[in-house]
C-alpha cells in the first residue's frame, strides 16, 4: 500500500475583477503535481462577487473550487483570509499549498504557514516531486539552483510570480465541483484594509512589452538612469530594474526583474549596466535577443547574452539613442 | 512607547556575488564577506528613531546573528538605539524563516513589554520577506507588510499605507503590531562621530538557549520545517558576441541589428 496523499491547493486571487494570471498558471502547475499523486487539484477563492471566474479555474485544470463570497471579504482582509483557510486546510489536509507571489500572497503565505506550523519556501521558479513524493522547491541561489524540501510537516507551501509556469490552455469540456464555504458574519480585525487604490503607472506595461530595457547598478547615478529611461522611451520599451536601483531609489519595487520582482518574456532584452546574477536573469524567458552593456569586459553577464556592448554606458546611451532616432526619422514609415 | 528592531547582518551585498555553489561539491563556497546591516533594517531603525523623537520611546534593537554581529547592533546604537540585544548561539544556527522568526518572537517576549515592532521589508541576502510577518503570528499580534508611509498615529489605532501593485493599500492597525518598511518610508541617518563614542560605553545584550528558555529542537536547524535538499550549478546559455569598433560604430551596429528583428 503506497502513501496517502492529501489534495494539492491553490490560492485564486482577483485583480481588479480579473483573476490574476499566476492563480491560472499556479491551478495549470497544481493539475500535474496533483495528477503524480493521484489526488484533486483544488482551488480556494475569497472575494465577492467572484463567481464568474470560477469556470476559468475549472477549464484550467481545478476539481473543486472552495469560494467565500460576501462583502466583508472584498478587499484582502488578513484575519479573515488566513483563519478561513487555515481552518479549511486543517479540515482537508491539503498536500501543497501554491500562491501567488503578488502583494496580497506575500503577506498572506507566511501567515498561514505560521499558523499552520509548516514550511514554505519563497519566489520559486521549478517545483516537482523528488523520489520519495517530496515536493522539491526550487530557487535560484548563489549563482545556481538550490532545491528545499519539508520533509516532515504538511502542507508543503511555496509562493510563485507570474510567469514562472505557463498558463495552461483553458479545456471547457472539464468538469468541476464549486463548494461554498461559510464565511464568519464579522471577525474581530486588527488590522484592517480600508482601502486599496490603484494607480496603473504611465508607459508600458513590463509584461506586455515586446522590448525590455533593464537598468542596473552601472547606472552609477540618477542622471545615469535618466540616460536608461530615455533608452526605454526611445525604443517603446517597458523599463525594468535590478535590485540595487530599487535600493537606490532610481526605479519602484514594481519594475524590479527577477525571481523575487517580475517575469517577462520580451523579444529583445537590453541590460544596461547590470553584472547578470542569476536571481535577475532568471526573470527574463523566451527573448529572441539578448543585448548587454557593461563596461567591464569580465562581467558575467556577457556569458549569458547575445550581443555584448563593452562602453561606459553613460557615454553610449547618449550616442546609441541619438542614432535610434536617426534610424526613425529616416523611415517615416516607422511608428514613434 | 517601546519600539522594537529586528536587525540582521547581512553579507556585505556589494560582496555577495563572491559566495558561489562549488561545482563540484555542490555546496556552498565558504569566504569571509564582512556583515553590514540590512539595508532595508536601516529604514526600519530611522522609523523608530524617528518616532523616539517625536513622541518619546525606548528602541530597543535585537537580532539573531553569529557573534561577530554584535558590531552590527552597536552600530545601532551609535545610532540612537537605547538597548541591543544578540540572540546567539550555536542552536540557533541553520534556521529557516520559520524557525528565525520563532527565536526572535521569543528574544522579543522576554525583552518586556513592546508596542510596536519594526522590520525591514526583506534581508538582501534571505529576501524571503517572511521574518516579519510570522514573528507577529508567534507574538499574537497584527502585521502590516510594506508600509511606506505613516497617515496617522492614534494612541492605540494607526492608519498606514502601504505598497499594492502599481498602486498602494490602505491600512488600519491596532497596537500591538508589527510593521515591516520600504525605503520610502524615511531617509535613515549617518552616523555621528559623538553617537559612535557613546555608543562605546552601552552593552549589547548577548542571550543564548539558556536564557530564552525554549527547548532546542524547536530552534535553529532542528526547528526549521524546510531544508536544503539540494544544490546544482546552472549552465551558461549562452555565450555574446562582443561588438568592436568605435563607439559610434557599436551603436550603428547594434541598432541595425535590433532593426533586424523588427523591434526598431
Ligand atoms: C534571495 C535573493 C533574491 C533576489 N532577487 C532579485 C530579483 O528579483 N531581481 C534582481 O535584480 N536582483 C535580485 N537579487 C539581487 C541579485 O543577487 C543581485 O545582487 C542584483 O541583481 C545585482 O544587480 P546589478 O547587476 O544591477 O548590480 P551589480 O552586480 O553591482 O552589477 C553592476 C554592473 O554594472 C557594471 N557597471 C558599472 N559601472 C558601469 C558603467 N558606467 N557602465 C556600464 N556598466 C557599468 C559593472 O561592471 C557590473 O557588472 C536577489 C538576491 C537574493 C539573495
Ligand atoms: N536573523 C535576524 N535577526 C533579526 N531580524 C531579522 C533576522 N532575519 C530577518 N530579520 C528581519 O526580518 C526582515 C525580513 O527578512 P527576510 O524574511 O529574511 O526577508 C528583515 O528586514 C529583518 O528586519
Amino acid at each position: 500500500m503506497g502513501k496517502h496523499f492529501g489534495p494539492v491547493w491553490v490560492l485564486a486571487e482577483l485583480n481588479d475583477c480579473r483573476l490574476e494570471a499566476v492563480s491560472l498558471q499556479l491551478v495549470g502547475k497544481a493539475r500535474e503535481l496533483a495528477d503524480e499523486l493521484d489526488v484533486a487539484c483544488e482551488v480556494v477563492f475569497l472575494g465577492h462577487g467572484i463567481e464568474g471566474a470560477v469556470p476559468d479555474l475549472i477549464a484550467s485544470g481545478a476539481d473543486h473550487v472552495y469560494i467565500g463570497d460576501c462583502a466583508a471579504l472584498e478587499l484582502y482582509q488578513p484575519f479573515p483570509y488566513r483563519d478561513i483557510i487555515c481552518s479549511l486546510a486543517r479540515e482537508h489536509a491539503p498536500e501543497i499549498i501554491l500562491i501567488g507571489s503578488t502583494f496580497m500572497g506575500r503577506e498572506l503565505a507566511p501567515l498561514i504557514a505560521a499558523r499552520l506550523e509548516t514550511g514554505l519556501a519563497a519566489h520559486c521558479t521549478g517545483l516537482r516531486h523528488d523520489d520519495d513524493k517530496n515536493l522539491e522547491l526550487q530557487i535560484p541561489a548563489y549563482g545556481g539552483l538550490m532545491s528545499i524540501i519539508c520533509p516532515v510537516r504538511r502542507p508543503q507551501m511555496a509562493t510563485v510570480a507570474r510567469g514562472v509556469f505557463k498558463t495552461p490552455a483553458p479545456d471547457t469540456a472539464r468538469k468541476g465541483e464549486v463548494v461554498r464555504i461559510p464565511v464568519p458574519e464579522a471577525t474581530d480585525m486588527p488590522a484592517r484594509t480600508l482601502e486599496i487604490v490603484r494607480k496603473p503607472a504611465a508607459g508600458i506595461r513590463l509584461e506586455d512589452a515586446r522590448v525590455v530595457v533593464s537598468g542596473g547598478a552601472g547606472a552609477c547615478n540618477p542622471e545615469g538612469w535618466e540616460k536608461i529611461r530615455e533608452l526605454a522611451q526611445a525604443l517603446d520599451a517597458g523599463l525594468g530594474c535590478t535590485r540595487p536601483v530599487v535600493d537606490e531609489g532610481w526605479a519602484p519595487l514594481h519594475t524590479m526583474i527577477g525571481q523575487s520582482g517580475k517575469m517577462v518574456s520580451p523579444l529583445a532584452y537590453i541590460a544596461i549596466g547590470l553584472s547578470g546574477e542569476q536571481q535577475h536573469m532568471v526573470g527574463i524567458s523566451g527573448a529572441q535577443l539578448l543585448v548587454a552593456v557593461n563596461n567591464d569586459p569580465k562581467s558575467p553577464v556577457f556569458g549569458q547574452v547575445d550581443l555584448g556592448v563593452v562602453e561606459d554606458c553613460r557615454e553610449f546611451l547618449p550616442v546609441l539613442i541619438a542614432k535610434i532616432r536617426a534610424y526613425r526619422e529616416a523611415r517615416p514609415g516607422c511608428r514613434e | 512607547m517601546n519600539i522594537i528592531v529586528c536587525v540582521k547582518a547581512v553579507p556585505d551585498p556589494g560582496e555577495i556575488c563572491r559566495l558561489k555553489i562549488d561545482p563540484v561539491t555542490k555546496t556552498l563556497l565558504r569566504c569571509e564577506v564582512p556583515l553590514v546591516i540590512n539595508p532595508l533594517d536601516k529604514h526600519a531603525l530611522e522609523a523608530a528613531l524617528e518616532l523616539k523623537e517625536s513622541s518619546g520611546a525606548r528602541v530597543s534593537v535585537i537580532s539573531m546573528g553569529p557573534p561577530p554581529a554584535e558590531a552590527i547592533i552597536r552600530e545601532c546604537m551609535a545610532l540612537g538605539a537605547d538597548r541591543g540585544i544578540l540572540l546567539c548561539d550555536r542552536a540557533f544556527g541553520g534556521a529557516d524563516a520559520f524557525a528565525t522568526a520563532f527565536t526572535l518572537a521569543r528574544g522579543i517576549e522576554r525583552a518586556g513589554p513592546f508596542d510596536l515592532v519594526v522590520c525591514g521589508m526583506a534581508s538582501s541576502d534571505g529576501a524571503t520577506e517572511w521574518v516579519g510577518p510570522q514573528v507577529a503570528s508567534f507574538l499574537g499580534i497584527p502585521a502590516v507588510t510594506m508600509v511606506q508611509e505613516f497617515e496617522s498615529r492614534g494612541s492605540d489605532i494607526w492608519r498606514v499605507r502601504a505598497e499594492w501593485q502599481e498602486g498602494y493599500r490602505r491600512v488600519e492597525v491596532r497596537l500591538p503590531a508589527l510593521l515591516t518598511v520600504t525605503r520610502e518610508l524615511n531617509q535613515p541617518r549617518a552616523l555621528s562621530f559623538s553617537g559612535i563614542l557613546k555608543a562605546r560605553k552601552k552593552t549589547v545584550e548577548s542571550w543564548d538557549l539558556g536564557t530564552l528558555g525554549v527547548p532546542a529542537e524547536c530552534l535553529g536547524s532542528r526547528g526549521s520545517p524546510t531544508i536544503v535538499s539540494r544544490m546544482e550549478t546552472i549552465e551558461v546559455r549562452r555565450n555574446a558576441e562582443l561588438l568592436q569598433g568605435t563607439m559610434e560604430e557599436k551603436a550603428e551596429q547594434l541598432v541595425s541589428r535590433l532593426a533586424a528583428i523588427g523591434i526598431i
